[in-house]
């Protein structure tokens, strides 16, 4: 597009400017113009039409699995006795966990006042909400009949029935749904300002109908902002507790049964640290190729960057202890059953998978102790991709690995994906690339105001008063 | 009318005024008076009296059509309801009526009481009152209801293929009766299965007066030759030797399957367990080369080949002073004559069907020799009539038919195109007939190869009689009228007589006439047909001797043979019938094609089972195909490596591999039978294995063989336990107690329901789990199904392997529901679909389930099964009478489990509450337990400590499976007691388990 700011760096290649979280050069005007330019006048680029290609043509694939799914009944998956959860709860709580960066950065990091958050809080909030979205399908189809789901809302109705509170598909149910409406409240206030300066630089009708629609008659008076700030740190607070809560009862989900491996306290941290761990590696997992898409390296630094993969490798840490301990007590417990679901995880039919998890989990990870590394973004890209992978192999070895072989060994069986499995974790994929692609075409994935509170402009404004 | 009273007078002016049809609603509306506007106006707050105007008249007309449209979207069947013009005597809608007769398996009857409702009968029971069944069942007779609604059978006469009526049929038969008359019937000949129905004997007896050259001839793939030429070979004449178990405080088997198969396997199994009780125990050795559910239960057993275990029978025989001489015995073969010898006339020497003659007249002098004679043993007349030695008949048969000596062959009942030994070649042999008849429930292999085919009537659907082993007479009576026009054995052979058109009832009851006890048929008749058998028809036993010179022939003989075990001709070929399918008549039955069959938990296939170290030396594993040269003749098998199976012996089950057995049977396993050959007809050497390439995936429902050192199903000998009876509650963890729990106490109810499984009785038969598929209208769900982990039966039949895998030590553990007063199941359902009643049940709402499958996570003995498709048929017209109809039938997406019948606790407590008495003890009977041949389980009220299941449980040796977990199971386990004899050392080397495939 004609109107791209001059683009504001001196000659040094971007790595060597590395501890600053904005790339000097830029004011209020240039920056506002960057980053409203992306949805409202510059060309998209190619990439985006491919990425969204990608991701529609797999969400159709997942309509196609989930709608044989609803025709056929739920054995067109694998799962089977004694492996009642298969890929369905996997990708459940893999998904769950991957939103929980979102609300972290944007509720915990505003909280620690950490100023470098808001260059990367909107799109990883837009990610947690996908990432929800995308959980949340596989509870609602995962029951035999789907149609039914409903009964597990507390209603009043004719049937004079309640749902068994005792059951942590219930708490699920309240801790998920939570979560998902404050996170989508958060979003969209945090939005709000932003979306006026849209609507403010909008030239199309349509365009200043939508987001003037969305602005809510936002005019940045003192009071709008006052109270902007007030209703941010107030569901900043909700939201807070929240990123603990929700892997919290997830992983009660398991921790409440008696299955030899799911029912283990360290379970609630040791979740909820492997959610943060999972989140930050996706946010790194989209970060990194849409700063190069879109040109972003202004405002997404290897500051950033470094700062994320130490959260990966502090977290990172955490799980590793988690696995540890998780091993330690099998054996220290004395008891038969755990000591050999921990025996059958090392050398049992899926051992593979398990120490594949570990390296992915706990040995790959160790190499962000190097700031080469965490600065070089191949590297990052990879170990990302590696924790992806690991963190989706963890569950599938809580939930499939453990319930193959529990108690009685007459009914020990195997479990395996089936094409429909697949089909709809990839189609899950495409529904969140596609969400995303959206997002970032539509709406501004960098918060402009925060962004513009971060530079030297706003500090000097600040130092005068 | 402002004083709020009426005016009557008023209202009846009103009322006259009133014209046609005009509704009034209250007489406040009638006289319209200002109150009742009021009243209108407070209520509805609407200007009622408006009127409607056009537009709002159209808008609720439109609004009307389209929801009167919505409610015609879901079509509801149209369904006719006839109520009774005459309400039949004794049928109450709702109400079951039971009705005795007898299944008959391989000729033999046993006691069967049929379940009706409202003419449909749905479930088979055990007849107590019957000799051969003593109330138990086994899996064939549980099943054989299926095969009555099974929609493949074949629906009517045909003639090459084109449908005819009776009468074309009769008038065929009476041109081909002329024509055989010239010959006096000497190209007629009837095939039969065995017979033992007096009335069929005597009807074919009387064909044969008429045409004195007519044969008879019957053919059993699964017969009893080899029990009657041994007998032939001993005493000299045939005669059926009735073993009684009961008696017996040691046992040698010599491969003889009585508690798996055999003619009086109810009986055996009832007899046999009697003496397993801690101050009772008896004693069983077993030889044989495949594993049977008999060499599981023993307290020794040894697998050896087929020329081994002649050895061992002459060495034992040797040592007891049976014969003069015999081959050496080892310690093993010492050990057991020794016992036997210590036991005189308790001991008892039996041998299998499959064994050769020789080893029958062995195991009958031994018996002689140690004076078991008349006390563990009588030899009565056979029951069976006709040919005896079936196979050289058969053989006989065909040579005939090749030669063109046979112009017209009755083939009444049977399917000897497919089960007749290959090397008969029955299907060529039957070309050379002119007229080819068949009567059977299907049309199958050798209803293709004949002109005619009468579509046969099953035995619940038709009048006959029939014996027991022992000679037991039972008349069979129909429950329903044929569902296909179906005709009889009775009737098709009524055609060649003078009466052709009778029906099968006068036929049957005028055989009878005369020969019924008592002075008044009638009377005698009905009480005959009340009770499910005919009094004092068990044949009177027989006195036989053993004569001594053909056993010294054989004897010698057999020193003369130099036996070379790793000869050059390496591997043993034996034949046994399925345990599922049996000999194919059940080919086509989905409960047994399902049912895993008891000591492999193979389901839908069978499979050449090979001991470990001869498939390792073959370099072939399960699943691995093979194919099997035997004699020329070749077939694809699959591998099934088994522990405990002989070295170099091949076994391969007959009865599958049908082409011609309607949808659920065509296509599924291989056809044994085109290996078997007349000289090979249970066992040859010979056989070549081959490997191929291929490999065919195996359904089991069982993966793992080895208890990993848990104490789940638990053993300990007599002896230890009579020493210390604490023993059994020792192996495992120590459990929590009661209030070692935070939840509140559960409200008790009036009862406390509980089961008690005793392992020492449990022979492993698997009729049980028929039983309960049969009673609680369990679905079948298919091979792949089964082996994606996802069999439906309600109960399983765990089986367990302890020792090492040459000759490993079998238990069976029957799992179900535990109903657990902790149950985790109950906890984690979110819907509160599983609930807990306060008499202990632990209960499954179907219709409130949406399945999430959490319970079944949850449940650590994986009971609960759930519906992943909709497995149930709701479609089939024929099947929705089969079923019971007061448990539901479920559909896709829901949970189930077992219910410990539920429907039966009910049906009972009704009962009580209509005479005001509390449910008496042993008047619920749950489906598993009454099917139980063993008696093995007791179901009761454990709140009263004189019920019989609180007996069971307050044995010592009562155990329950994970109590550790507090779970705190309603159904607990008596441990399974052995008596291994002191002389020898323990079957299974001490700390040895093994792994499994």
């Amino acid at each position: 597009m004609s109107d791209t700011p001059r683009e504001p760096r001196s000659g040094e290649p971007p790595a060597t400017r590395s501890s600053a979280i904005l790339a000097p050069g830029y004011t209020f005007t240039t920056l506002t113009d960057k980053l409203a330019s992306i949805v409202l006048s510059r060309r998209t680029p190619k990439a985006w039409f491919f990425g969204a290609a990608v991701g529609f043509a797999l969400t159709m694939v997942l309509l196609g699995a989930l709608g044989y799914l609803l025709v056929k009944g739920i054995g067109i998956w694998g799962v089977n006795e004694p492996v009642g959860w298969g890929f369905e709860i996997v990708n459940f709580v893999w998904w769950i966990g991957i939103g929980h960066a979102g609300t972290l950065i944007s509720a915990i990091l505003l909280l620690l006042r950490q100023p470098w958050r808001s260059s990367i809080n909107r799109f990883a909030e837009a990610m947690t909400i996908f990432a929800v979205a995308c959980a949340s399908l596989y509870p609602a189809f995962h029951t035999g009949r789907p149609w039914l789901d409903y009964w597990l809302l507390p209603y009043p109705n004719t049937m004079g029935m309640w749902p068994n509170f005792r059951s942590p598909l219930i708490w699920d149910v309240f801790a998920v749904s939570t979560y998902a409406t404050v996170s989508l409240l958060f979003w969209y206030v945090g939005m709000i300002p932003d979306l006026a300066t849209l609507r403010d630089r909008a030239k199309k009708l349509w365009a200043r109908l939508l987001y003037g629609t969305l602005a809510m008659g936002w005019r940045g008076s003192a009071r709008h902002w006052h109270r902007y700030e007030t209703a941010s740190l107030l569901l900043a607070g909700l939201a807070t507790p929240l990123v603990v809560s929700v892997h919290t009862v997830v992983s009660f989900d398991f921790a409440a049964g008696i299955v030899p491996g799911w029912h283990a306290t360290i379970f609630p941290p040791y979740f909820v640290a492997g959610a943060i761990y999972a989140g930050f590696a996706m946010v790194l997992t989209l970060a990194i190729p849409l700063r190069k898409m879109y040109g972003l390296e202004d405002f997404i630094t290897l500051k950033h960057l470094d700062n994320m993969a130490k959260i990966l490798l502090a977290t990172g840490l955490i799980v590793g202890y988690g696995y540890m301990v998780e091993a330690f007590m099998a054996f220290y417990s004395g008891n038969p059953y755990e000591r050999f679901m921990m025996w059958n995880r090392m050398h049992g039919p899926y051992k593979n998978m398990y120490w594949v998890l570990l390296f992915c989990n706990l040995v790959a990870p160790q190499a962000l102790w190097f700031r080469q590394v965490r600065r070089s973004i191949p590297a990052l890209f990879c170990m990302a991709m590696i924790v992806n992978v690991g963190m989706w192999l963890e569950r599938y070895v809580i939930v499939v690995v453990s319930l193959s072989r529990d108690f009685l060994p007459s009914s020990w069986g195997m479990y395996k994906g089936t094409i429909f499995d697949w089909a709809t974790f990839i189609g899950s994929i495409g529904l969140f690339i596609a969400l995303l692609f959206l997002f970032i075409r539509l709406l501004p994935m960098i918060s402009i105001f925060e962004m513009r509170a971060i530079l030297p402009e706003a500090k000097v404004r600040e130092a005068e008063e | 009318m402002s004083d709020g009273r009426l005016n009557i007078a008023e209202v009846r002016t009103r009322l006259e005024s009133l014209r046609g049809r005009e509704y009034w609603r209250s007489l406040e509306e009638l006289l319209e008076t200002e109150d009742f506007r009021e009243h209108l106006h407070r209520e509805f707050r609407v200007p009622i009296e408006s009127g409607v105007n056009r537009r709002e008249l159209l808008t609720l007309m439109g609004a009307s059509i389209a929801l009167a449209g919505l409610t015609g979207c879901t079509r509801q069947p149209t369904e006719r309801i006839y109520p009774y013009v005459k309400p039949p005597e004794e049928i109450v809608p709702g109400e079951p009526l039971q009705y005795a007769t007898a299944h008959v398996h391989g000729g033999y009857a046993r006691g069967i009481v049929v379940e009706s409702y409202e003419g449909r009968p749905t479930k088979i029971e055990g007849n107590a009152l019957h000799p051969g069944s003593l109330g138990g069942t086994d899996v064939f007779a549980q099943a054989f209801i299926l095969n009555m609604y099974d929609p493949d059978r074949s629906q009517t006469l045909t003639e090459r293929g084109e449908i005819r009526p009776w009468s074309a049929f009769l008038a065929a038969v009476k041109l081909a009766l002329e024509k055989e008359h010239a010959g006096g019937g000497a190209g007629l000949c009837f095939l039969t299965e065995t017979v033992t129905s007096p009335t069929l004997i005597r009807q074919i007896q009387g064909v044969q007066k008429n045409l004195p050259q007519a044969k008879w001839i019957s053919w059993e793939p699964a017969g009893r030759d080899n029990v009657y030429e041994g007998a032939l070979l001993a005493f000299g004449e045939r005669v059926e030797p009735l073993p009684a178990f009961d008696k017996a405080d040691v046992i040698l088997s010599l491969e003889a399957d009585f508690l798996g198969s055999g003619p009086a396997m109810p009986r055996a199994v009832r007899d046999f367990v009697s003496r397993r009780k801690a101050d009772r125990m008896n004693r069983l050795y077993v030889v044989e080369s495949t594993p049977t559910l008999t060499g599981a239960k023993a307290d020794h057993r040894r697998p050896l080949t087929p020329a081994q275990i002649e050895d061992f029978a002459f060495a034992v025989a040797a040592a007891v002073g049976a014969i003069p001489s015999g081959p050496p015995a080892d310690p093993f073969a010492a050990a057991v004559a020794a016992d036997l010898k210590a036991h005189p006339g308790s001991g008892l020497v039996v041998a299998g069907e499959s064994q050769p003659a020789a080893l029958h007249a062995l195991a009958h002098a031994i018996n002689e020799a140690l004076g078991n004679v008349g006390k563990t043993v009588v030899y009565t007349e056979p029951a069976a009539a006709g040919t005896l030695d079936q196979h050289a008949a058969l053989q006989g048969l065909a040579r005939d038919m090749r030669d063109g000596r046979v112009s017209t062959l009755v083939i009444v009942g049977g399917n000897p195109v497919f089960n007749a030994p290959a090397d008969v070649d029955f299907a060529a042999a039957m070309k050379n007939v002119e007229l080819r008849i068949h009567l059977g429930l299907y049309d199958d292999e050798t209803s293709r190869l004949c002109h005619w085919h009468v579509a046969g009537a099953h035995s619940l659907e038709t009048w006959s009689d029939a014996r027991a082993l022992d000679g037991t007479v039972t008349i069979l009576q129909p429950l329903i009228a044929p569902l296909f026009n179906g005709k009889s054995a009775h009737e098709v052979l009524a055609a060649f007589s003078d009466h052709p058109e009778r029906s099968g009832h006068d036929i049957v009851k005028d055989h009878w006439r005369g020969q019924l006890p008592g002075a008044d048929f009638e009377a005698a008749w009905r009480r005959t047909l009340h009770d499910g058998l005919v009094e004092s028809t068990a044949y009177p036993t027989k006195s036989v001797s053993v004569k001594s010179s053909p056993l010294s022939a054989l004897s010698s003989r057999l020193q003369s043979e130099i036996r070379n075990p790793k000869s050059e001709i390496a591997l043993t070929i034996l034949f046994r019938p399925d345990p599922t399918v049996w000999d194919g008549a059940y080919a086509n039955n989905g409960w047994l094609q399902e049912l895993a069959k008891p000591l492999t938990k193979l389901t839908w296939d069978n499979a050449a089972l090979i001991a470990p170290a001869t498939a390792q030396r073959l370099g072939v594993e399960t699943e691995d195909v093979v194919e099997l040269a035997f004699e020329g003749r070749k077939v694809s098998a699959p591998v099934w490596v088994m522990p405990g199976q002989a070295e170099d012996c091949v076994t391969v089950h007959f009865g599958n591999g049908r082409t011609r057995g309607g949808k659920v049977a065509n296509g599924k396993g291989f056809d044994a039978y085109a290996l078997r050959t007349t000289s090979a007809l249970w066992s040859g050497p010979g056989l070549r294995v081959a490997k191929t390439l291929r490999r065919l995936p195996l359904a089991t429902t069982q993966h793992h063989w080895s208890m990993e050192g848990r104490a789940l199903a638990r053993a300990v000998t007599a002896e230890e336990y009579r020493r210390d009876p604490g023993a059994v509650a020792k192996m495992g963890e120590h459990p929590p107690g009661p209030e070692d729990t935070l939840y509140p106490k559960l409200p008790t109810g009036s009862y406390a329901w509980g089961l008690s499984i005793d392992l020492s009785a449990c022979v492993g038969c698997n009729a049980c789990v028929v039983a309960c598929q049969s009673e609680n209208n369990i679905p079948v769900v298919g091979k792949e199904e089964v082996a994606r982990g996802r069999a439906m039966q309600w109960i399983r039949i765990d089986r367990y392997y302890k020792g090492g895998l040459e000759n490993p030590e079998t238990i069976h553990q029957p799992v179900t529901c535990m109903h657990c007063e902790n149950a985790p199941c109950e906890v984690v359902c979110p819907v509160n679909a599983t609930v807990h009643s306060a008499e202990g049940l632990n209960q499954m709402i179907y219709n409130r389930c949406v399945g999430t499958r959490y319970c079944s996570n949850n449940c650590p003995y994986k009971v609960r099964r759930f519906n992943f498709f909709l497995y149930s048929d709701f479609t089939t017209e024929i099947l929705k009478m089969s079923r019971n109809p007061e448990v539901t039938v479920r559909s896709r997406g829901v949970m189930e489990k077992c219910s410990y019948c539920v429907q039966r606790i009910n049906r009972a407590r009704y009962a009580a509450e209509k005479e005001n008495r509390p449910i008496r003890d042993g008047e619920i009977v749950t489906a598993c337990q009454q099917a139980c041949p063993a008696q093995a389980i007791v179901f009761g009220n454990i709140d009263d400590p004189e019920s019989r299941v609180s007996k069971a449980k307050a044995e010592k040796r009562d155990y329950g499976l994970l109590v550790e977990l507090g779970t705190r199971p309603r159904t607990t386990y008596l441990a399974q007691l052995t008596n291994p004899s002191p002389a020898l050392p323990s079957v299974a080397a001490p700390g040895e388990e093994g792994h499994g495939a």
